[in-house]
């Protein structure tokens, strides 16, 4: 999706939201990651604007104080960015990739099943399809993608073709380069 | 890794309390976490600034690398894959265009004792047109304006006879345009 993602031409307008709008995206991030509870006072204090980035496509980055938190496509649920991730990273579910992945997530490509199910990749939790998930690599500490499941883990496991998972943004991408300025 | 600890429980995950790592080193070339420089494609250039910045890092990093050499061997070239200097000759080359990069300041006569200046290739340099338009007609006190010129990028045109004043505010602003790659000329009524 930030593949090719150069903020002065995608990024059709910004401005900050109303107060109750606010809270509607913070009660629904918390929702979806209810392991930052403890912070998200830090992340999105309620006193400080929350700016939305509205791009092509509808797509939605949230900003606070000129960093980049969140965003989501279409009303669909919301991502961190990367950045944010790889400070608090255990917020969502993880697969993991093989080492010889890596060099392709990294130029955007989609997670196809068998650098899911190989030797030094890892998918410990079963997860339905649809799920968005943090992409760990063989090896690494940090996260390198987000993806979206597009099949369920089970189904990873058995069949064991084509895209598992959907990347939505990868370190390294436009989103990760993004500078924008309130 | 704390993946083991996660609970398989799906119906109603509990979610363990996250881990907060609050500084996390980036490389300061290629913009990755460390770990991944070697697949960002500078990775020599990567080396050498962790080198400069975090021995200790730098040798958790990569391990197979002798401390004891001197700082300017480290270009390992018998360690590199194809595909890794494939990238370097690459980002080479993007360097190199780089230095081709021209702003140029044009004088253009409108009557015969009006002109304009016409500043072009600003934004070869990440230059936000929009603000440098309005900083040079703050400065000069003229009208300054982002115009698209027939090739389809982005000019600006600023009014008055500044072209010397303007190069000298290019010099002092923005550090990451060379002065030698910035050129003044004049030119005819458009």
């Amino acid at each position: 999706m930030f593949k090719k993602f150069v903020p002065k031409d995608d990024v059709s307008g910004k401005s900050k939201v109303k107060s109750s709008v606010q809270r509607g995206i913070r009660a629904k991030i918390l929702e979806q990651y209810p392991a930052l509870n403890p912070y998200i006072e830090e992340l999105i204090p309620k006193k400080d604007p929350l700016v939305l980035v509205k791009c092509h496509d509808r797509l939605n980055v949230v900003m606070v104080n000129d960093q980049l938190l969140f965003f989501n496509h279409h009303d669909g649920p919301y991502y961190p960015t990367l950045q944010l991730l790889h400070k608090y990273p255990d917020i969502m579910p993880k697969v993991q990739v093989d080492r010889g992945a890596i060099k392709f997530v990294l130029s955007g490509a989609n997670i196809m099943c068998p650098g899911l199910t190989s030797k030094g990749a890892r998918l410990d939790t079963d997860l339905p399809v649809d799920t968005p998930v943090a992409v760990l690599a063989e090896g690494k500490e940090h996260a390198l993608a987000l993806g979206e499941l597009k099949m369920s883990t089970s189904d990873i496991k058995s069949i064991n073709k084509g895209v598992g998972v959907e990347l939505v943004h990868f370190i390294n991408d436009g989103l990760w380069h993004a500078k924008i300025e309130a | 890794m704390s993946d083991s600890e996660q609970h398989a429980d799906d119906a109603q995950p509990v979610w363990p309390p996250t881990r907060v790592l609050p500084d996390i080193l980036y490389c300061g070339v290629c913009t990755l976490p460390i770990e991944y420089c070697e697949f960002a494609g500078t990775v020599s250039k990567c080396q050498k600034w962790l080198r400069n910045k975090d021995q200790a890092l730098f040798a958790k990093t990569w391990p197979d690398i002798d401390l004891s050499q001197k700082l300017e061997e480290t270009t390992i070239d018998e360690g590199m894959t194809k595909e890794q200097k494939k990238a370097e000759a690459k980002a080479a080359q993007e360097a190199k265009k780089k230095a081709n990069q021209r702003v140029v300041i044009k004088r253009i006569e409108r009557s015969k004792r009006k002109c304009v200046i016409e500043v072009s290739g600003l934004e070869l340099f990440g230059v936000d047109l929009k603000k440098a338009a309005k900083l040079f007609a703050t400065k000069f006190a003229t009208g300054a304006s982002v115009t698209k010129n027939p090739q389809g990028t982005d000019d600006i045109v600023v009014q008055g006879d500044v072209q010397d004043d303007i190069y000298d505010l290019v010099v002092e602003t923005w550090e990451q345009v060379p002065e030698e790659q910035i050129e003044l000329t004049e030119g005819k009524k458009k």
